[in-house]
C-alpha cells in the first residue's frame, strides 16, 4: 500500500476542514470563557468558610473531574431530551457540556492561584477598608489570574484537543472534517495522517506561545 | 483615643491574649515589645479587627470594634496599618497602590487621590518612583511606600507591625526616619518593634508583653532608666536585646 496525497488541496480545506475548524475553535473559546467565569465562582465557593457553600462546590468539582469527558458529552446529549422533551442539537449540547466540564478544571487552577498568594495581601487590603468583594476583585483575583494564566492556557490547549470527542454525538468538528474528506476521497489513512499533522502543528505552536507568556507574566522576580 | 479592656483571645485551648487592658491617647507613640510569640502582633491587629477577639472591649474613638454591628470596613479605612512584609500589591504601580483604597473606599476622584498620593510620596521621599512596580523597589523603599499608602487614608492612628524586621540592616534607618518624622508631627502610633533605640528616642510609652499578657505598661523613660523597677521577665528581655 502506498500513500496517495493527491487530494491534499485547497478545496479540501474549503469544502471539508474549514467548517469543522471553526466549530472546534468556537467550542474551545466558548468553553474557555464560561469555564473561566463559572470556574472563578466555583473556586470562590469552594474556598468559602461556610460549609453549605463549599461542600456542594467541592462535590460538583470532584464529580466533573472524575467523569470521563466523552461520557459526560454522551449523557448530556442523550438525557436532556428526556427531560425537556426535545433534542437541543449536538452543537449546543457540546457548548454546554464543555463549559461545565472546563469550569471544574478551571476552578481548581484558580483556587490554587488564590491560595498561593500570601495571606498578608488579603490583610493589607482589608486594613485599607476594602470590603471582602473589593479585596477579591481588585487585589486577589487579578494576582491569582496572572499567576495561573500559563496553566489556564495549557488547559485550553488540552481542551482544543478534547474538542474532537464530540465525534461521540456526531457534531461536525475539525477531526470530523478530515474523516469525511477521507471517506469521500476513499483515502482515510491519508486524511487521518493530515489530521495528526494539523493537530500537532496547531497545539505545538500554541504551547510555544504559552511558554513565551510564562516568562513574561511573572512579576519580574518580586519578593517570594 | 484607643481603649482596650480585658481583651482575651485563644486558638483552641491555647491563649494568645490574656485579658489585656491599656489605652492610648491622641498623639501617643507607644512601642509594644516582647519575645516572639508573646501576642504583640495579635494585639495590634485586634484594633482594626484583623484578629477577632473572644472577650473584652476595644474602642477606637467612639467606635466599638468588638461590637459585631459595627461597620468594620469604615473603621479600617481610618486606621492605618503597616506590615512586616510591606504587602504592597505587586500587580499595581506605586501610585495605583496609593490610590486604590482612596477611590474605592473613600470615594475620592482619581485626580484627588493621585494628588494626595503624590503629596505623601514626597513626604516619604518616594515621589520619583511613583510609576514603578513594587518589585522594582528595595525593601526599605517598599516599606516607605506602604507607610504613604496608609497615610493617604487620613488615619486617626497608625499601627506598625514590626515594620523593620524584614529589612536589610542598611534600610532600617530610612524607615525609622519616616516614622520619627510622623511621631514628631503628632501622629498617634502603636509600633510593634524590636528597635529599642527608636523606643527610647521616639516613643513616650512602652508596653512589654509576654505569653499573651501585658507585663509592663509605663513611660519609655521609666522603662529604660529605672530597670530595677521592671519585672524580671522584662529585665531579662532588655538584657538580651541591649547586649548586642
Amino acid at each position: 500500500m502506498s500513500l496517495d496525497l493527491h487530494f491534499y488541496s485547497w478545496s479540501l480545506v474549503t469544502d471539508y476542514l474549514f467548517r469543522g475548524f471553526v466549530f472546534s475553535l468556537k467550542l474551545t473559546l466558548t468553553a474557555t470563557f464560561f469555564g473561566t467565569v463559572i470556574g472563578t465562582f466555583l473556586a470562590l465557593a469552594r474556598l468559602s468558610k461556610k460549609t453549605y457553600i463549599s461542600h456542594p462546590a467541592a462535590a460538583v468539582i470532584n464529580t466533573m473531574r472524575a467523569v470521563p469527558l466523552v461520557m459526560l458529552i454522551l449523557w448530556f446529549y442523550l438525557l436532556v431530551p428526556l427531560f425537556i422533551g426535545r433534542s437541543i442539537g449536538a452543537e449546543l449540547s457540546a457548548y454546554i457540556t464543555f463549559s461545565i466540564f472546563e469550569s471544574a478544571f478551571f476552578a481548581e487552577i484558580i483556587r490554587s492561584g488564590i491560595q498561593s498568594l500570601p495571606r498578608g495581601q488579603t490583610q493589607a487590603a482589608q486594613a485599607l477598608g476594602l470590603s471582602n468583594a473589593q479585596v477579591l476583585r481588585y487585589v486577589i483575583l487579578p494576582q491569582a489570574f496572572r499567576q495561573t494564566i500559563p496553566i489556564l492556557l495549557t488547559q485550553v490547549i488540552v481542551l482544543f484537543q478534547d474538542s474532537s470527542l464530540v465525534y461521540a454525538i456526531g457534531a461536525y468538528d475539525w477531526l470530523k472534517g478530515f474523516e469525511i474528506a477521507g471517506k469521500n476521497y476513499g483515502r482515510p489513512v491519508e486524511a487521518y495522517l493530515l489530521a495528526a499533522i494539523s493537530y500537532f502543528t496547531m497545539c505545538f505552536i500554541l504551547s510555544r506561545i504559552v511558554q513565551e507568556l510564562k516568562s513574561r507574566v511573572s512579576f519580574n522576580g518580586s519578593e517570594a | 483615643m484607643i481603649k482596650i479592656k480585658d481583651v482575651s483571645k485563644s486558638y483552641g485551648s491555647f491563649p494568645v491574649l490574656k485579658s489585656c487592658t491599656t489605652s492610648v491617647g491622641k498623639g501617643d507613640v507607644v512601642v509594644i515589645c516582647g519575645p516572639s510569640g508573646s501576642g504583640k502582633s495579635t494585639l495590634i491587629k485586634t484594633i482594626n479587627a484583623l484578629e477577632p477577639i473572644q472577650s473584652g472591649e476595644i474602642w477606637v474613638g467612639d467606635t466599638p470594634v468588638h461590637d459585631t454591628r459595627t461597620d468594620i470596613t469604615k473603621l479600617r479605612a481610618h486606621v492605618g496599618m503597616v506590615f512586616q512584609n510591606f504587602e504592597l500589591f505587586p500587580h499595581l504601580s506605586v501610585m495605583d497602590n496609593l490610590t486604590l483604597a482612596q477611590i474605592k473606599v473613600l470615594g475620592r476622584t482619581s485626580d484627588e487621590a493621585s494628588k494626595r498620593g503624590l503629596k505623601y510620596l514626597e513626604r516619604v521621599g518616594m515621589a520619583a518612583h511613583q510609576h514603578k512596580f513594587p518589585s522594582q523597589l528595595s525593601g526599605g523603599q517598599q516599606q516607605r511606600v506602604a507607610i504613604a499608602r496608609a497615610l493617604c487614608m487620613d488615619p486617626v492612628v497608625m499601627l506598625f507591625d514590626e515594620p523593620t524586621s524584614a529589612l536589610d540592616p542598611e534600610m532600617v534607618g530610612e524607615v525609622l526616619d519616616v516614622m520619627t518624622t510622623l511621631a514628631s508631627e503628632g501622629m498617634t502610633m502603636l509600633c510593634v518593634t524590636h528597635e529599642m533605640g527608636f523606643a527610647r528616642r521616639v516613643s513616650n510609652r512602652v508596653i512589654f508583653m509576654d505569653h499573651g499578657a501585658i507585663i509592663e505598661d509605663c513611660s519609655s523613660k521609666d522603662f529604660f532608666a529605672k530597670s530595677e523597677e521592671r519585672s524580671p521577665r522584662a529585665r531579662d528581655f532588655l538584657a538580651k536585646i541591649l547586649s548586642h
